[in-house]
This record gives structure tokens, C-alpha cells and sequence, in this order.
């Protein structure tokens, strides 16, 4: 039967050519402005490891000065050099880094390469496993090695293109800022969006991934400078002495806490250690500590910009309209064919079949449109990468589950659409229709 | 035209009038929205620096080895970046305006009060002021012996000794409007923290903070005599005539680099990049929604270009009996341009209504500002345009119906 109806309605589109043509490229347009606009911003909301997300938390403390504090009441999203290392010592979660940018100049092995900056972050080995990096050579650092200030290094796979090659390097020397490091290990493209591991340096986007890491006690004893710094007051003393020991922020730290109840345990273990700062005298102002997995601490720092919110619901009142359009037309068109539909009824279709045959029809029209949004949304991909930053364009992928919501949406729509226009016409009484024409 | 026999038509098509006359409500609706958005990302993008932007270079590098004595490597570096030829004047800043990285103090009136009564971004470095070309409206400029290293500079504020640390300051007009409304600025204090007081020496008419995210506070912004030694995050700032700026920058970096061969050139650009790097994303998010303001239009357009046709080709019949009774070609024409008319007017009507509702709605989630009026009428007009154009082929081919198809049978 289905075959039937296909063919009567591909009958039917063949009649009105150009009333076809505008529905298809109605759905065509609505759906492909609908998905690439949700592509970008849906990739700039996303989730950057939500396998993992509900299970990663940010410490955060107030310890400045009401004065010096936020007006929005959030605590700052980084701690003081001494903070972060009382936390690395006390160790209460099942993995934890403490973790600043570095931008080490680096002296390619290969002669006739010019030493250049590499952006990169200083973490503890915990880092690699507590966030899933991929590695395509070797692994991370020990313990052992995090405790011995160890010169050891992880590349990027980019990086070990441009130093090595890309052949295997792990075991190999790399001259990093004046020193020979080690690399242990080669990771493969890593560049989570937004960068959560350090939303107070890189502000949630960056076009490139890390290009190195190496131990957090390493950067430090080899005086490696920062990225960001956030103070209340100027440091006491000058150069990196002097901001390891200042009320300065400048490093982020990530925690892996398994369960409700090691949550619980943290916070508590947050709150005492801020109680007992604040005692001592190192903390001002009032209690504001937070421990918030990824997604809410993500949501809280308003990482995705407000304007992504926006545009989602301009891109959806664009498909609203597009609906709205289809189902006008496709009415228009249906409801027109009553003479038909009284010929086929008088003759012994049942209302069923009419709606079968108009869905059918309603359907080949949004698969049609849908394919024509597929195109046009890839279309659309193109121009993104002309208009957007890189950092955002980036994050736009068309992948599979788009396609796929591309089209859902579109034969969804119209079939929607053909719903009304299809059951009005189903009512019709064949008497009244025949007699009438 | 007479009015009412197109609407006891109309009537007769309830459904897809409405359907149609939704479809332009809600196109209005957000396509005074967009505007308003788009209109605004252009007012951001059009943010007064009060700097020569076309006339100025930025350059950083960061020493591979630091440099054993970073204040006579930063004036090494000034007196040669000072030979290269059309360069006019060069200043050392630790930040330039709409560059992003910024460097900020809590501004007090008064060195006991508990809260700030707001954040301004300072600006350290010689020569600023006439290197970027800011305009003093009053007081003088900075003075060399205004300066003090930064290093001396925080030694005296962790000893508490005043005489190592800064003494006077620029300010922009705005922030001393917002400080001292209506008063004179010139003499009057500011503290940093309660032992670091400013003396207002001098009045700037412009100069925008590296950080200008919000245009409130864009021009909270000061210039402290604070020198600094070279370092990757300070920034070498060099004046020339903008058709010189290309050479100027390639020469600035060769002598850099003959300098010290190893150090690493970080940033080397234009201001004019550094404006359209900062408003990038303005200018994405316009560029955005200016594309779907036109698919938006696009399809609203096909939808009553459709319509339309359908409804010519239904009432073929009549068109026949009203040429046949005389009706002229325009009359046809006039029939459904005026209907388009009025169901564009309805729509738009709707349409304005949704617009402020949406418009309430994002205020009150998104922090948006309130729609001004006078993107109603915008909306209006587009889309009676789009309207009337979209009609147009239906109602000629309408207009050509012959008058001999009302003799025919159905």
C-alpha cells in the first residue's frame, strides 16, 4: 500500500511544481539555519567530558577582603600558591592536580628550527587519568616523579611533529627554556571545549590545544611564569618568590570525587580548612566556599556566553516560522484536493487510508526538504568558518547526530504539518464533495 | 479600494490567513529583535579608544634567558626601536587599549573606607600619553621625574615608605565625572590601597581599558608614572603614519631581533587588528544574525509568494466574472495587493506586541536593554515590503486572467 501512496503522492507534487519547490525550500532553509546555528552553539555548551563531568569537581574559596570580592557573590575560580599546595598535600580526593598555564620557550631537536613559545600547563600526573587524556605514545609522570621535581615532559602530538617528526619521541631529550627534559609520553589531539581545567586563564575557548605538560613541582622550582594572576593587594615581594607566597590567584585545581558521600566529605574538608585560614588570620571577609562538579561550575562562570542563549532561540523561532510556513502551504495545497479525496472515499477508502496517503505525501516533502537542509546546512558549516573566530569555528562540527536530528526534524515537521491538513480533509463527506463539483 | 469584499473572502480561507498572518507576526516579532541585537553589536564594535589607532604598532617578545638588568634592557630596546627611520614616538606600556590582558586597582576616595567605589585599569609606562595620541583636556601630562620603577614601587608598599611609591596620576574624564561629579578633578586624591595616594595631575578626554567588556566601565581608567623592566607581557608601542606601518613593523622587529637574537616575538600587530581581534565576536554574532535575518525573510517571503499563488489559481473563476464585469487589470492587481496588505498589517501588528513580549522575556533572562521604538517601525516597513514584493508575481499573473475564463466550466 505504501507504494501506492508514494507514487499518488509523487502524482500529486508533480501537479504543482512550483508549490512543491517552496515547501521543500521553506523546510530546507528553516531546518538548515536551525542546525548550523545549533551546531555552533550547541558545541560551545556542551559538556567537554560527560562521561566523566558529574564526578569532577572545582574547589573554590573566598579569601580575599569583602572589598576586593565580586559583586555577584561567587568566589574566585582559582587559589593562592599556598592553598592549592595545602589541598595537593592533604590529598582527600581520588585524584587531584593543581594546574597553571606555562609558556615555555622550546628548542626544537631538529636543527634549523627557530625556538619557539609553547603554550602548556603545569599539572600533577594525576592529571592524565583523572581527565581521560589520550595518549598516542608512552603515558604520563609518577607520583615519584611529581615529588622529585622530575624534568620530564608530555607533548602534544603537534608538538612532537615539529620537535621529533612525529616519530615515537618518549625517552627522548627536549630543551625546554634552557633545560634537557625527558619526554615520557605523547598525547594525541586533546583540546576539551570549553577548557574547564582552566576557565580563570583561557576565559572557556582556545583555537589550540595545550602543546606540553610537564610536573607541577618541575614549572615550579624551574621558576616558569604564569598565565593569569588575580590580586587584592600587590605581592610583598618581587618575582616568583614573591607570588608564590601572596593572596594572589593564579592557579586552578581539579578533583575527582567518586561518590554523594566523598563529596560530602570534601566540602566538609573545604569548609575546615577555610575555617582554620581564616582563624589564622590569612582569610578576610566572610565564609564562601564552593564545591561544584563540572557542569554546574561551568554554568556558574558563565563560560558559554549569554548571547549563545539568544541565538539558540533565534534559530528556533526561525524553525517555528518555517513550520508555521509549511503547514500553511501544505494546507493550502490539501485542502484543495477535496474532489479527489470525495472520489477516492465514495469509492471505498476509509479514512485511514486518506490520512495514510497525505502523510505519505506530507513525508516524501519533508524528506525531500530535509535533504535539501542537509546540503544547506553544510552550506551554512562553510560560511561559519568564513564568520566565526577560529576558536568557535572549531567547535563546529557537523557530526553524525546532526545529520540525523537534521532530517528527524524535517519529516517530523511536515509530517506534523500534514496532520491537520490531513485529518480536515479525511472529514470531508463524499456526498456533499461530489455533489458539489 | 473597497475593503470589505476582500475580507468576507479572507473569511472564507480562516485558517491559512491566520496561519499566514502568524507567520509574519512571529517574523516581525524576531526581526526587530535581531536588529535591535545586530544594531547593538554595532555600537559595541563602534567603542571610542581615544587612542591614534591607525597610527600605532604593538610589538611583544619574551626573553628565552631573562635579562640581568630588564630596566636598561626595556631602554636598549626604546632607543633603538627610536633609530628605526619614520618612527615617530615609542612608549613601553604593560597593556594597550582593547588588548585583552589587563592590569586593575580598586579605586578608594577616601584610604579607610571598607568597600571600593569601583575598579579602574592602570596604565604603567613612559611616554604614553603622547605616543598613543590621547587628548589632555586639563592638568599636564606625566613628568620623568613622576616615575618610579616598579620593583622600588613594591618595596615601598610592603615598608610602607611613601616617598618610593607613585604620587600622581591621569585619569579619563569619565572617571572623574563619576568620581567627582561636577567638580573640578585636578588636585584631588585617589587611593589604590590606603598608603598609595594619587594626586590628579591631569585630565584625559579618552582612553579605553584593555578589558572594555562592559561600556559602563570602559573608561574607568588610569595612567600611574610606574616604570617597568622588559618582560614578555609589556609591550612595546611605536607611532608612525599609518601608510608606514608595515615597513615600520618589520624594521622594529629586525632591530629587536639583531638586539638579542634569541628572544621570541610574541605579538607584532597594528591597532587597527587589535580593534577588530577584540570585537571578533561582535562582529560574528552580526554577522550571525544578519543571516538568519535574511532566511528568516527568505522564507516568510516564499510562504506568501505560495500562498498566494494558491489562492490566484482558486479564484481564477472569480477573476473572470469581476474582468468580465469590467474590472480592469489594475483592479485585479490593487485586489490582492491590498489583501497582502492587510493581512501584513495584522501580522505586524501581532507581530509588535510578540516583539516586546520577547523582547521582556530576554530582559528579564538575558540582561538585554529594553527595545527602543524605533525598531518597530523598521520591522514594520520590511516586512510590508517583503509583503508587497513576494505578492507581486501572483498578483500579476492574477491581473492577466483573462476575461473569458468566466464562461468556462469548472
Amino acid at each position: 500500500m505504501f507504494g501506492y501512496y508514494l507514487d499518488l503522492a509523487l502524482r500529486s507534487l508533480k501537479r504543482s511544481r512550483g508549490l512543491t519547490a517552496l515547501m521543500v525550500l521553506s523546510i530546507g532553509l528553516g531546518v538548515a539555519s536551525c542546525m548550523t546555528t545549533l551546531a555552533v552553539f550547541r558545541a560551545a555548551s556542551g559538556d567537554p567530558i560527560p562521561w566523566k563531568s558529574s564526578r569532577l569537581f572545582v574547589p573554590q574559596m573566598g579569601i580575599w577582603q569583602e572589598s576586593a570580592r565580586n559583586a555577584d557573590g561567587e568566589p574566585l575560580d582559582a587559589l593562592t600558591y599556598t592553598d592549592a599546595m595545602a589541598l595537593m598535600r592533604d590529598h582527600r580526593a581520588a585524584r587531584q592536580s593543581a594546574i597553571y598555564a606555562i609558556a615555555p620557550a622550546v628548542f626544537p631537536a631538529r636543527s634549523g628550527q627557530h625556538p619557539s613559545t609553547v603554550g602548556g600547563y603545569a599539572v600533577y600526573g594525576e592529571f592524565f587519568r583523572m581527565l581521560d587524556v589520550p595518549f598516542l605514545y608512552g603515558q604520563g609522570w609518577t607520583s615519584q616523579e611529581d615529588a622529585a621535581a622530575a624534568p620530564v615532559v608530555v607533548l602534544s602530538r603537534a608538538l612532537n611533529l615539529k620537535a621529533f617528526g612525529g616519530i615515537d619521541s618518549v625517552g627522548r631529550m627536549l630543551d625546554v627554556s634552557g633545560h634537557d627534559y625527558r619526554v615520557v609520553g605523547v598525547t594525541d589531539d586533546w583540546n576539551p571545549q570549553p577548557v574547564f581545567y582552566d576557565v580563570f586563564g583561557s576565559g572557556g575557548f582556545t583555537p589550540e590545544g595545550p602543546g606540553l605538560f610537564m610536573p607541577f613541582t618541575r614549572a615550579i622550582a624551574a621558576k616558569l611564569s604564569n598565565g593569569r594572576t588575580a590580586c587584592d593587594k600587590e605581592p610583598t615581594q618581587p618575582g616568583f618568590a614573591g607570588l608564590k607566597q601572596s593572596d594572589c590567584v593564579w592557579i586552578t585545581f581539579v578533583a575527582q570525587l567518586d561518590s554523594a558521600a566523598a563529596a560530602r566529605a570534601y566540602r566538609r574538608y573545604l569548609d575546615d580548612y577555610a575555617g582554620e585560614q581564616r582563624r589564622a588570620g590569612r582569610f578576610g571577609g566572610k565564609p564562601n566556599n564552593r564545591l561544584r562538579d563540572l557542569p554546574a561550575f561551568l554554568d556558574a562562570e558563565h563560560v558559554v556566553p549569554g548571547d549563545t542563549k539568544v541565538m539558540l532561540l533565534v534559530a528556533l523561532g526561525l524553525l517555528v516560522v518555517c513550520l508555521v510556513n509549511t503547514v500553511g502551504l501544505l494546507l493550502a495545497k490539501f485542502l484543495r484536493r477535496s474532489a479527489e479525496i470525495g472520489v477516492r472515499r465514495a469509492l471505498g477508502a476509509p479514512r485511514g487510508a486518506i490520512h495514510a496517503q497525505f502523510l505519505t505525501e506530507a513525508g516524501v516533502i519533508g524528506l525531500a526538504g530535509g535533504t535539501l537542509g542537509l546540503g544547506l546546512t553544510w552550506l551554512g558549516m562553510i560560511e561559519i568558518r568564513l564568520v566565526l573566530p577560529p576558536r568557535l569555528a572549531a567547535l563546529a562540527q557537523l557530526d553524525g547526530s546532526l545529520l540525523l536530528a537534521t532530517m528527524a526534524t524535517a519529516v517530523l515537521c511536515t509530517v506534523l504539518a500534514g496532520l491537520y491538513p490531513s485529518f480536515r480533509a479525511a472529514r470531508v463527506q463524499p456526498a456533499w464533495q461530489l455533489k458539489s463539483s | 479600494m473597497d475593503i470589505l469584499p476582500i475580507l468576507s473572502t479572507l473569511r472564507r480561507h480562516k485558517l491559512t490567513a491566520w496561519l499566514l498572518i502568524l507567520e509574519i507576526a512571529l517574523t516581525c516579532a524576531i526581526v526587530c529583535n535581531a536588529v535591535f541585537l545586530i544594531s547593538q553589536r554595532l555600537q559595541r564594535m563602534d567603542m571610542p579608544s581615544g587612542v591614534a589607532e591607525h597610527e600605532l604598532l604593538q610589538i611583544q617578545v619574551a626573553d628565552v634567558l631573562k635579562p640581568v638588568n630588564p630596566y636598561a634592557r626595556a631602554q636598549e630596546d626604546l632607543a633603538v626601536l627610536r633609530q628605526v627611520p619614520d618612527v615617530q614616538s615609542v612608549a613601553f606600556s604593560n597593556q594597550v587599549p582593547f588588548g585583552g590582558s589587563s592590569s586593575n586597582g580598586n579605586v578608594l576616595l577616601d584610604p579607610n573606607q571598607p568597600q571600593r567605589t569601583l575598579n579602574a585599569t592602570t596604565y604603567f609606562g613612559e611616554n604614553l600619553v603622547s605616543t598613543m595620541g590621547v587628548q589632555l583636556v586639563a592638568g599636564r601630562d606625566l613628568r620623568p621625574d613622576d616615575f618610579v620603577d616598579v620593583e622600588t614601587a613594591l618595596k615601598g608598599l610592603r615598608t610602607g615608605d611613601s616617598k618610593s611609591l607613585p604620587h600622581v596620576t591621569l585619569i579619563t574624564r569619565t572617571l572623574a565625572g563619576r568620581l567627582w561629579p561636577g567638580q573640578n578633578p585636578l588636585g584631588r586624591l585617589i587611593y589604590l590601597t590606603p598608603t598609595v595616594g594619587l594626586r590628579v595631575v591631569g585630565v584625559l578626554a579618552s582612553l579605553v581599558r584593555p578589558n572594555a567588556y562592559d561600556a559602563a566601565t570602559a573608561q574607568y581608567t588610569m595612567v600611574v608614572p610606574v616604570r617597568m623592566g622588559a618582560d614578555k607581557s609589556e609591550s612595546y608601542i611605536i607611532r608612525t603614519r599609518p601608510q608606514d606601518r608595515a615597513r615600520v613593523l618589520g624594521a622594529a622587529l629586525a632591530v629587536l631581533k639583531k638586539a638579542d637574537p634569541q628572544r621570541v616575538v610574541t605579538t607584532q600587530r597594528s591597532f587597527d587588528e587589535v580593534r577588530s581581534r577584540f570585537f571578533k565576536d561582535d562582529r560574528a554574532m552580526a554577522g550571525i544574525l544578519l543571516g538568519v535575518i535574511i532566511a528568516l525573510m527568505i522564507v516568510t517571503a516564499l510562504g506568501i509568494v505560495g500562498l498566494a499563488s494558491f489562492w490566484v489559481q482558486q479564484r481564477r473563476r472569480m477573476i473572470g466574472v469581476r474582468r468580465a464585469l469590467g474590472a480592469t487589470r489594475a483592479d485585479i492587481l490593487h485586489y490582492f495587493q491590498t489583501e497582502n496588505f492587510l493581512l501584513a498589517t495584522l501580522g505586524i501588528a501581532l507581530g509588535m506586541a510578540l516583539a516586546y513580549g520577547i523582547n521582556l522575556f530576554l530582559m528579564l533572562h538575558y540582561e538585554l536593554p529594553r527595545l527602543p521604538a524605533v525598531y518597530l517601525p523598521v520591522g514594520a516597513v520590511l516586512l510590508w515590503l517583503i509583503g508587497q514584493l513576494a505578492v507581486l508575481g501572483p498578483a500579476l499573473r492574477a491581473a492577466a486572467v483573462p476575461p473569458v475564463v468566466a464562461t468556462r466550466s469548472v
